[in-house]
C-alpha cells in the first residue's frame, strides 16, 4: 500500500519559480544582448558621462540604467556581461561537477588504493586558498575565458569529490548493493546502474551551486583585472571601475552587483529545489 | 551428494582475529539447514563469505566452498561471480535498504532475470508478473511501477523474496529475513519462505538466532559459537535432547510464551566460560 509519504507532491514553490524566472530572463538578455541593447557596450560619450538612471534627476532617458565614468550605456554591458557569467557558469560548472563527480564516484565506492591517492589529493588541494590558487592559475594560464574555466575546474572539483565520495560509500554499503553484487553484476555495472542514481539529486543541487559560485569566481578574477580583456564588458569587471566613483556615481557599481547577487542566489535556490524534484521519496 | 558443503572455512579480519574457526557444513538439495547462534557468532558471515560478499575488512584465508560439486575458491573471479549469481541468492535481512530507493520495484526484478538468465525484457517482465502473484502481492502491475518507499516492510520482503527465486537458484541464502519485520507480518513471511522453498525444491540456508523460529522451518541445524561450529544435528535431536552444554543452555534460555518471566534464563556464566575455553583450545590447536 502507499504510504502518506507518496501523496504529498511538493508544490514546485515560489522560490523556485522566482529563481528559475530570473535565470531564464538572463539566458534570454545573453542571447539576445546585440539585439535587445540599446547602445555599443563600448562606445564611450564623455559628454553623457556618469549619466544617472532614469528615475533621478538630470537623467538621459536613451540611458536607462544611466552610465558609468567614460559615458558607456550601463544597461548595455550589463547585458553583454551576461553572456560571460553564464557561459562561464554553464560550461565551468559543468565541466567541475564531471571531473569532480566522477572521482568521487570511484573513491566512495571503489574503495581502496583509488580512494587513498583521491582523499589524499582532495586534503592537499583545499589547504590552498581559493583565490589565491586562482589568481596564481591565471597568471600561469594567461587571461582569457578559457583560462578561467580551467581555474574553475582545477580549483573546485573537490568540493563535488568529498561530497559524492561519502555519498556513495553510504550507498555502496546498502543490502541492495550486495543483492546486485550476488546476482552477477559487474563492479562498473553497479556503480553506474544502482549507486549513480541515488547520488543524483546531491549531485544536481551542488552543480547548481557550482553555476553560482562559478559566477562568483570569474566576477572576482574580473575584479583584480585577472578575467578576460578589458574591452569585453564582464559584471566583474564593472563592479571594480564602479568602485572608484562609488561617491560622485554609485549606480555604476550597485546594478551588476545587484545582477551578480541575484544570480548567484537563484542557482542555490533552484538547486534545492531540482534536489527535492529528483529524489523519489520527496517526489 | 549434497548442494553446498563448506570444508574448513576461515575468515579472519585483516589484523589476524579469526570470524570464522574452520567452518564446516552441508546443506543437500531441497534442504533447509538452520544456522543459530548469538549475535556476533559469524552466522551472516558464513552467508556472506559463499556468496562472495565478505565486507572489505574480512579476509577468507582457508578452507573450500563447494557448490553444487565445483570449488568455488579456485575459479578465476568472474567465472566465480557467474557461477554464484546462476546457482545461489540472498534474501537479505533488512527489506529498508535490500531495494533500491530510486529506481520501481520491476526494473529491479526484470534485471536479475535478465542478467542471469539472459532473458529478453518483454518475457522477463511476463515472469515478473508471474512471481509477485506467487509471493501473493495484489495488483502486481500497479507494484512493479512502484517506488520502493512507498511500500510497507512486509510487502517489500515479499519482493525480495520474489527476486530470490526469479531466476530459479537451488540454494538460497535468508540473512536473518524475518528479524526488521513485527510479529504478525514475521510469521507470514516465514510461511512464505516456506512454501516458495517447497514448491521450487531449494536448499536453504537459514540463518536465524530465533530456535523459535528454527524449528518451524528447518530439519537440519548447525550452532555456532564465537565462528566455531558447536553442533551439528538434526532438529528432533536437537529439540529433544541438544549434546552440547552451550546448545542445551540456549535452547533453556528461549522464553516460553506461558510463562515469559519465569522461563527467561540468560546463558550461565560457567557455560559461557567452558566454551570459550573449548575455543581457545581450538584456536592453539589451529595455531600450534
Amino acid at each position: 500500500m502507499p504510504d502518506a509519504r507518496g501523496q504529498i507532491r511538493r508544490l514546485p514553490g515560489l522560490r523556485l519559480w522566482l529563481s528559475g524566472g530570473w535565470l531564464l530572463l538572463l539566458v534570454l538578455a545573453a542571447i539576445f544582448a546585440p539585439m535587445i541593447s540599446p547602445h555599443d557596450p563600448l562606445e564611450q560619450d564623455l559628454f553623457a558621462a556618469r549619466l544617472p538612471p532614469f528615475w533621478e534627476q538630470g537623467a538621459d532617458p536613451a540611458y536607462l540604467l544611466g552610465t558609468d565614468s567614460l559615458g558607456r550605456d550601463l544597461l548595455s554591458r550589463m547585458l553583454y556581461g551576461a553572456r560571460l557569467a553564464l557561459t562561464v557558469a554553464l560550461v565551468a560548472g559543468t565541466l567541475t561537477c564531471l571531473v569532480g563527480a566522477t572521482l568521487g564516484l570511484i573513491a566512495g565506492y571503489y574503495r581502496g588504493w583509488a580512494d587513498l591517492v583521491i582523499s589524499r589529493l582532495v586534503d592537499i588541494w583545499m589547504a590552498f586558498p581559493p583565490v589565491l590558487f586562482a589568481i596564481l592559475l591565471i597568471a600561469v594560464l594567461g587571461t582569457g575565458l578559457t583560462s578561467i574555466i580551467i581555474a574553475i575546474v582545477v580549483i573546485d572539483w573537490t568540493r563535488f569529490s568529498r561530497v559524492v565520495r561519502a555519498e556513495a560509500m553510504s550507498q555502496g554499503a546498502m543490502d541492495y548493493v550486495a543483492s546486485a553484487q550476488v546476482a552477477g553484476r559487474s563492479r562498473l555495472g553497479i556503480a553506474l546502474a544502482e549507486i549513480l542514481p541515488n547520488v543524483l539529486p546531491t549531485i544536481v543541487a551542488l552543480l547548481t551551486l557550482e553555476m553560482g559560485i562559478a559566477v562568483i569566481v570569474e566576477a572576482i578574477l574580473s575584479f583584480v583585472n585577472l578575467s578576460i580583456s578589458t574591452d569585453q564588458p564582464t559584471w566583474g569587471g564593472m563592479i571594480a571601475e564602479g568602485r572608484t566613483s562609488i561617491y560622485q556615481a554609485w549606480w555604476v557599481l550597485v546594478f551588476p552587483l545587484f545582477a551578480l547577487f541575484l544570480t548567484v542566489l537563484s542557482f542555490s535556490q533552484l538547486g534545492e529545489g531540482l534536489k527535492d524534484y529528483f529524489d523519489p521519496v520527496l517526489r | 551428494m549434497s548442494y553446498l558443503a563448506i570444508k574448513d572455512l576461515t575468515v579472519r579480519l585483516k589484523n589476524g582475529v579469526p570470524l570464522l574457526r574452520k567452518v564446516s557444513l552441508e546443506v543437500e538439495a531441497g534442504e533447509v539447514r538452520a544456522l543459530v547462534g548469538e549475535s556476533g557468532a559469524g552466522k551472516s558471515m558464513i552467508g556472506k563469505a559463499v556468496l562472495g560478499i565478505l565486507p572489505r575488512a574480512a579476509r577468507l584465508t582457508g578452507g573450500k566452498i563447494l557448490l553444487d560439486g565445483e570449488d568455488l575458491l579456485t575459479l578465476p573471479p568472474k567465472a566465480r561471480r557467474e557461477r554464484i549469481g546462476a546457482k545461489a541468492a540472498l534474501i537479505p535481512q533488512d527489506p529498508l535498504t535490500a531495494l533500491n530507493p530510486s529506481r520501481r520495484i520491476g526494473p529491479q526484478i526484470i534485471d536479475r532475470l535478465v542478467d542471469i538468465l539472459g532473458w529478453k525484457r518483454p518475457k522477463a517482465e511476463a515472469r515478473a508478473l508471474e512471481l509477485l502473484d506467487e509471493v501473493h502481492i495484489q495488483d502486481p502491475g500497479r507494484v512493479m511501477k512502484s517506488y520502493p518507499h512507498e511500500l510497507s516492510g512486509g510487502m517489500r520482503q515479499r519482493i525480495l523474496i520474489a527476486s530470490a527465486f526469479a531466476a530459479e537458484p537451488k540454494l538460497i541464502i535468508a540473512d536473518e529475513p524475518t528479524t526488521a519485520l513485527d510479529v504478525t507480518v514475521q510469521k507470514q513471511i516465514l510461511k512464505l519462505i516456506r512454501e516458495m522453498q517447497e514448491r521450487h525444491q531449494t536448499a536453504l540456508l537459514f540463518v536465524t538466532h530465533d530456535l523459535g523460529v528454527v524449528s518451524k522451518v528447518s530439519q537440519t541445524l548447525t550452532v555456532l559459537y564465537a565462528g566455531k561450529v558447536i553442533e551439528d544435528t538434526n532438529v528432533r535431536a536437537f529439540f529433544e535432547a541438544p549434546a552440547h552444554a552451550y546448545s542445551q543452555a540456549l535452547l533453556a534460555a528461549t522464553p516460553k510464551y506461558t510463562d515469559p518471566d519465569g522461563s527467561l534464563m540468560p546463558v550461565p556464566e560457567s557455560i559461557i566460560t567452558a566454551v570459550e575455553q573449548e575455543v581457545a583450545a581450538f584456536d592453539a590447536q589451529l595455531n600450534g
